[in-house]
């Protein structure tokens, strides 16, 4: 993994001009065009950052959703305008790439609550002009696809041709294809479940507690007071970036090297390379992100459970549905095992659904859908091409 | 040798038909009418699937190798991975109207409940086996004193996928004790192109290299599982 250079602290303004006028696309929605939230409350105004790849063709009939994951944004094949590192899913998509910009139009929208320019906690509350901090409503899932929603009725796209993402964007994918099946023509859901398990929900609960910690967490108020919980937002990243990993990547990576020694030091010091590797991991996360929007993505990971909504019964989200899935999961995913992708194809096999399905062998843990995977590649790539074919695309 | 290679090479390939499809899936593609939903538990990279879906049927795959899954998507089937001993449980009653099992049965561990499901899942099963009363595999067993070993089933006992060997006629007594009923019966040459004469049982199970079978739920057919 290419260690990027560490750049100087963010300051409290560079976030905020991320919340509210991001380096991005926005769509901004107004006070007649509420978001309807699954908590009862209605967010407006708001706004959407999103970036888009590739052409629109003239029947609008090309646009591929991607849906990021937890702590990713819109900035999937562009340079970071924060970290200047390069997009997260630039393997993925691209020229010739399995996501085929020269064939298809790519749209990333950060999600609502996130801090990279779609309205979240770092954002102004209109009504008091401070940030929402903890005033901001909490959110979930299907907030976050009703709002993508509003953005491609907003894109004047009428069917998307595909939604993909992986972790909490395959959550978003199954939540798109649950919510707007006429729209979306394939659906790819990687590494995902349709609910978080108990020891999701308890990981998640850590770095929350990590964040909630910290003093200078302040209560949520840290951005008035010109502060940012640095040290609890960074243990959260460091013990959710294990779960992102499997035992064998990371002996793999590190094993039982010292870091820069060759001996153990006797003191609490980073002597292991895996200990620095995650302190790295740690202290970068936290220019970049936001930590009341890790709060509320994290809760809204925990409160996904797509059955709950169809009378306990996943196979009745999918009922009759014609859209295309292609589920993915990875052997060494302990966070999304594939136990979770087969009880999503047992439902969409119940309701005769056409569906695709393979477990990709990998040691690289959940993150291997970040990853140069070939056998993943070539399992989208066949389905992409062959879907567009049925749909009519030009090859 | 080179002599025989050119011969394979300049005529054409017997186990295919003209239009490049194999001879034994056009057989089994015969016995499924357009329209149909069917799954094809086992189907490999897709072939048979595809020539399926030409035809205008609705077709699913189950494929246990990834790169069967790969290939099967990458032609735009749907093909889940999976296993026909322990996957064929979690799909519904009656989802299809054929299952079919193309030279599958006889390498899961438990034909009889694959069986049981293919006919609770779908009203209609197909399933096609290679006939281990050949006698050809008889006089191998006779004579040589060892497992037989022949161009469809070319692995030693060590290797082979294949461990749960029958005859025609076993077959035929396993449909009976699930109370399957036999529609067709064809006993098929060794590029699964049928052998169209009349005869009984005892011939074909002795002159059938393979032989394909087109099943229904008897009228006291069990419909086990769920």
């Amino acid at each position: 993994m290419a260690e990027a250079v560490l750049k100087p602290r963010t300051t409290v303004s560079d976030r905020v001009q991320q919340a509210e006028n991001p380096l991005s696309q926005v769509a901004r929605f107004g006070p007649d065009c509420p978001l309807k939230l699954d908590g009862g409350q209605e967010l407006a105004p708001f706004q959407v950052a999103y970036q888009t790849y590739g052409a629109l063709n003239a029947a609008r009939s090309n646009a591929i959703l991607v849906c990021h994951a937890l702590t990713a944004d819109q900035h999937a094949n562009n340079v970071h305008p924060v970290t200047g590192k390069n997009g997260w899913w630039d393997v993925m998509i691209g020229p010739g790439k399995p996501i085929d910009t020269d064939r298809y139009f790519v749209i990333c929208s950060n999600v609502i609550g996130g801090c990279m320019g779609s309205t979240g906690p770092a954002s102004t509350n209109p009504k008091t002009g401070r940030p929402y901090a903890l005033d901001f409503p909490v959110i979930t899932i299907r907030d976050m696809v009703r709002a993508q929603a509003m953005l491609i009725d907003y894109l004047g796209i009428d069917t998307l041709f595909a939604v993909i993402g992986g972790s909490m964007g395959g959550m978003q994918v199954l939540q798109w294809a649950a919510s707007y099946p006429h729209r979306v023509f394939a659906a790819v859901p990687i590494a995902c479940a349709t609910r978080h398990s108990a020891q999701n929900i308890a990981f998640h609960e850590v770095g929350r507690q990590a964040i909630i910690a910290d003093p200078e967490w302040r209560e949520g108020r840290y951005i008035e007071a010109g502060a940012n919980p640095r040290r609890g937002l960074g243990v959260a990243r460091m013990a959710a970036h294990i779960t992102y990993l499997s035992d064998a990547a990371l002996h793999r990576k590190f094993g039982r090297r010292f870091q820069d020694r060759a001996m153990p030091t006797f003191s609490f010091d980073a002597d292991f390379e895996v200990e620095s590797y995650l302190r790295h991991q740690g202290s970068t996360f936290v220019e970049r992100f936001d930590a009341n929007s890790y709060l509320y993505l994290t809760r809204a990971m925990d409160y996904f459970d797509l059955a709950a909504d169809y009378d306990g019964v996943l196979a009745h989200a999918f009922k009759g549905t014609r859209t295309r899935f292609c589920v993915v999961s990875f052997t060494s995913d302990w966070l999304f095992p594939t136990s979770e992708s087969r009880a999503i194809v047992h439902a969409l096999n119940a309701t005769s659904a056409r569906v695709s399905f393979a477990e990709i062998v990998t040691d690289k843990g959940h993150d291997a859908f970040l990853l140069d995977e070939p056998e993943f590649f070539a399992m989208a790539r066949g389905f992409l091409g062959s879907a567009a074919q049925a749909r009519g695309l030009a090859g | 040798m080179l002599n025989r290679m050119t011969r394979e090479i300049a005529s054409p390939d017997p186990g295919r038909a003209e239009n490049g499809a194999r001879v034994d899936h056009l057989l089994v593609a015969d016995m499924v009418p357009p329209g149909s939903r069917v799954l094809d538990v086992g189907c490999g990279d897709g072939e048979l699937l595809q020539l399926l879906e030409r035809r205008g049927v609705d077709g699913r795959g189950i494929e246990i190798s990834r790169e069967g899954v790969n290939a099967s998507v990458a032609k735009g089937l749907a093909v889940v991975q999976g296993d026909a001993d322990t996957d064929l449980a979690d799909y519904p009653n009656d989802a299809f109207d054929y299952v079919i099992l193309s030279q599958t049965i006889q390498a899961t561990r438990r034909p009889r409940e694959v069986l049981e499901h293919m006919l609770r899942i779908g009203r209609h099963g197909i399933v096609s086996i290679p006939n281990f009363g050949h006698w050809s595999i008889r006089l191998g067993l006779l004579f040589g004193g060892r497992m037989p070993r022949t161009n469809n089933l070319p692995n030693t006992w060590y290797d082979t996928q294949n461990i749960h060997f029958c005859t025609i006629k076993d077959f035929r007594d396993l449909c009976g004790v699930v109370g399957a009923k036999m529609e067709r019966a064809v006993a098929v040459n060794h590029w699964g192109k049928p052998l169209r004469l009349p005869a009984p049982w005892w011939f074909w199970n002795m002159f059938g290299e393979q032989a394909v079978f087109l099943l229904s739920r008897g009228k006291n057919g069990k419909r086990g599982g769920q």
